[in-house]
């Protein structure tokens, strides 16, 4: 039997249901995930995506690095942090400037913790200034 | 959840899951609750089979928990509110009403009342093809128990009648007193891990963190005083909900669109409305785990951190706040998403200093009031239910106890509005979408599962076996599913499930992406789109010789 170099204990990403799971993690793969019997929410329980649907973790074609397309029609071409975020730093700087904040929209998500929601809406409402944050909840 | 906000102040479900077991009658409706939420599926199989409770369906299809329902009302898709308002008649009509309650705790009865008066079951029936008795029947169960809970999910909230949906559940609540104590109440089940964490959180155009309105100026100058600005500097209208942001596109006034973790190319309505504005806004910018298909449009795009690869809260659909914990590493060069945001507002001039997601956390602890007693510390050691003003408050599990966040329970009477887009001659079938147990939302992380994947491989259409046999189609066979947006192809499963005249299908499967055919009418409070009705027609698919290219016509995708 595989012994586990690390069981972190956390909370399944799929359902608003947050069920309390353990990845089992050796040599940096999440090899078996079980369900935590010490709350309230699933006593041990999980569904089948719970349980066995965490291979996207480990996929193939995860984004490994920054992509940015120069122009329309060309194609996404990886490159550095600071290559990105001056690109859009700028380029949200300018239309900020040319068409005022209200021209500028967010999208939370609720698939990102609270504590990123929390700094997203901050940057749309404090930085750029525009109450235009919305998020695909109501889908 | 604007219809909660509006009769009780508070948009969140009221009660928690663990009180399940306790209630002795469960009302379900348009949750088809084993398949989207299958942990509290499994607690209410136990209330029903372990601890004797009832269980009244209603739902027009004959899903799982039919089988363990005590009634299953079958409306039409689109008349929930003519069965709720009947049920309301009957128990006023019958007394069978909580006069207490309602007297202490409530305001607007008598307008309420006069709104149902007209309301009979017969009239019910009529348009929602639930037999008057069943309604009747199901009055009587809902008021004569001691403690009910009623659940919906995106069945009652995804038609243009949707805040109205859930004012007419929230109406049957109050006349009977069924909230405010253990396993009773108003419990919207939400469909995404993070979705009650994400409202919490302000990701709303007309509201701060804590649900605090942006129009309201004592809110902004806290806000400003919070986080280090001018208060002219915080906007005090209301922002673009989702559906105005695409059509902003279109009309001219929005510019950039900043999206994170989430992939509207798949999950918004009409999608090629969706894609039109996308293709053409002047800078969008993705932060993601893959290249998804709002992503493949993009200028930029940020690689982000899986959630087993960070530290952070979700809070869950009973208003739980829990931690994730770090796992991996995140692979290549990808970023916490909290980190990227954090290092483009320092080039656009913040001078932001977390170094943690505790950090972040701490401050907004400080200004949302409902999390203002948790921290990282305190959750580690298990998760808090908000409302948690104080460091040593033990949270809340139910909600409204003695007093409703708003003050009193407000009814609302609710009038009947037929669905936006409803069959005629030329698209003679009634389309509704939802999920199935294989498979989650868009299909990103869990059609990357292969194990899930082999189970669900494909798209199929649920179509009832009446219906198959009139258009000539066999289980199995593949048939083009149109409206007058769009069209997909899927495999038919012949199947009682759905009712005559209705097909079922799934939005997990971007080859066949069924919100090509979704109408984007929307509620107009929630905004939410109507999903679950629209029209279509349906014939059989004869496939061209190479099955690898089916869908590559009809869709404007590639495979993922």
């Amino acid at each position: 039997m595989l012994n586990a170099d690390n069981i972190i204990p956390t909370t399944c990403p799929y359902c608003g249901v947050g069920c309390q799971i353990d990845l089992h993690v050796k040599n940096g793969l999440i090899y078996r995930v079980n369900g935590r019997f010490d709350n309230a929410v699933n006593h041990g329980n999980l569904c089948v995506k719970g349980r066995f649907g965490f291979d996207y973790v480990h996929a193939q074609d995860r984004l490994t690095t920054p992509l940015l397309r120069h122009a329309r029609g060309q194609s996404l071409e990886s490159t550095s942090w600071d290559t990105a975020l001056g690109y859009v730093t700028n380029r949200l700087q300018t239309i900020r400037a040319e068409h005022g904040p209200d021209s500028i929209a967010f999208l939370t998500s609720a698939k990102c913790t609270n504590e990123e929601n929390y700094l997203l809406q901050k940057l749309a409402r404090a930085v750029v200034g525009t109450n235009n944050v919305d998020h695909c909840a109501r889908l | 959840m604007a219809g909660l906000a509006a009769t009780l102040g508070s948009g969140a479900m009221t009660d928690s899951i663990s009180n399940i077991k306790d209630a002795d009658l469960l009302f379900v409706t348009g949750s088809n609750t084993t398949e989207a939420h299958p942990i509290i599926g499994l607690e209410m199989k136990k209330a029903v089979r372990r601890f004797g409770a009832k269980l009244i369906l209603l739902d027009p299809r004959e899903i799982e928990l039919a089988d363990f329902a005590y009634l299953h009302l079958r409306q039409r898709p689109g008349t929930d509110v003519a069965v709720l308002n009947a049920i309301s008649h009957v128990i006023i009509r019958d007394s069978l009403a909580n006069v207490n309650f309602i007297e202490e705790r409530t305001e607007g009865f008598e307008a309420f009342a006069t709104s149902v008066r007209e309301w009979t079951p017969e009239r019910a029936e009529i348009l929602s093809g639930v037999p008057a008795q069943d309604i009747v029947d199901a009055a009587y169960l809902y008021a004569h128990a001691r403690q009910a809970m009623i659940f919906w999910a995106m069945g009652i909230t995804q038609h243009t009648t949707g805040t109205d949906n859930v004012k007419v559940c929230s109406n049957l609540a109050l006349l009977t007193g069924h909230i405010g104590r253990p396993a009773t109440g108003l419990n919207p089940l939400r469909g995404q891990n993070n979705v009650q964490g994400a409202c919490d959180m302000g990701g709303l155009p007309n509201v701060f963190p804590g649900y605090q309105p942006v129009t309201d100026e004592a809110i902004r100058r806290k806000f400003a005083a919070g986080w280090g600005v001018e208060l002219e500097h915080l906007a005090p209208k209301p922002g673009l909900t989702v559906t105005e942001i695409t059509r902003g596109v279109l009309e001219g006034q929005i510019k950039a669109i900043y999206v994170m973790g989430e992939n509207p190319m798949l999950s918004d309505p009409n999608l090629n409305h969706v894609a039109e504005a996308f293709e053409s806004v002047e800078l969008l910018v993705c932060q993601d785990i893959f290249l998804n298909e709002t992503a493949q449009l993009a200028d930029v795009v940020f690689p982000a951190a899986s959630f087993a690869e960070k530290s952070g809260t979700f809070t869950n659909t009973e208003r739980r706040v829990q931690m994730i914990r770090p796992a991996l590493a995140a692979p290549g060069q990808a970023w916490a998403d909290w980190r990227i945001i954090l290092a483009l507002a320092k080039r656009m001039g913040a001078g932001w200093t977390y170094t943690s997601p505790a950090d972040i956390f701490d401050e907004l602890a400080a200004l949302t009031p409902q999390y203002a007693g948790m921290n990282h510390a305190r959750l580690a050691d298990g998760g808090i239910q908000w409302p948690c003003p104080t460091v040593d408050h033990p949270g809340t599990p139910v909600l409204h106890v003695g007093k409703f966040t708003r003050g009193r329970g407000q009814f609302v009477p609710i009038d009947f509005r037929p669905p936006a887009e409803l069959p005629d001659e030329d698209y003679p079938f009634l389309l509704s979408t939802g999920r199935i147990l294989f498979h989650w939302h868009g299909g990103t992380m869990s059609r990357r599962s292969p194990g899930l994947d082999a189970i669900a491989p494909e798209a199929e259409a649920e179509i009832h076996p009446t219906d198959a046999h009139t258009l000539g189609v066999q289980n199995g066979e593949l048939v083009r599913v149109f409206s007058r947006r769009g069209s997909v192809v899927a495999t038919a499963r012949v199947t009682r499930r759905s009712s005559p005249g209705m097909i079922f299908m799934t939005f997990h499967y971007a080859e066949a992406a069924v919100n090509l055919l979704t109408n984007d009418a929307v509620d107009p409070t929630a905004k939410i789109p109507e999903y679950k009705v629209c029209a279509v027609d349906i014939e059989k698919f004869t496939p061209p010789v190479n099955k690898e290219i089916l869908n590559e016509p009809e869709s404007i995708f590639t495979h993922a």
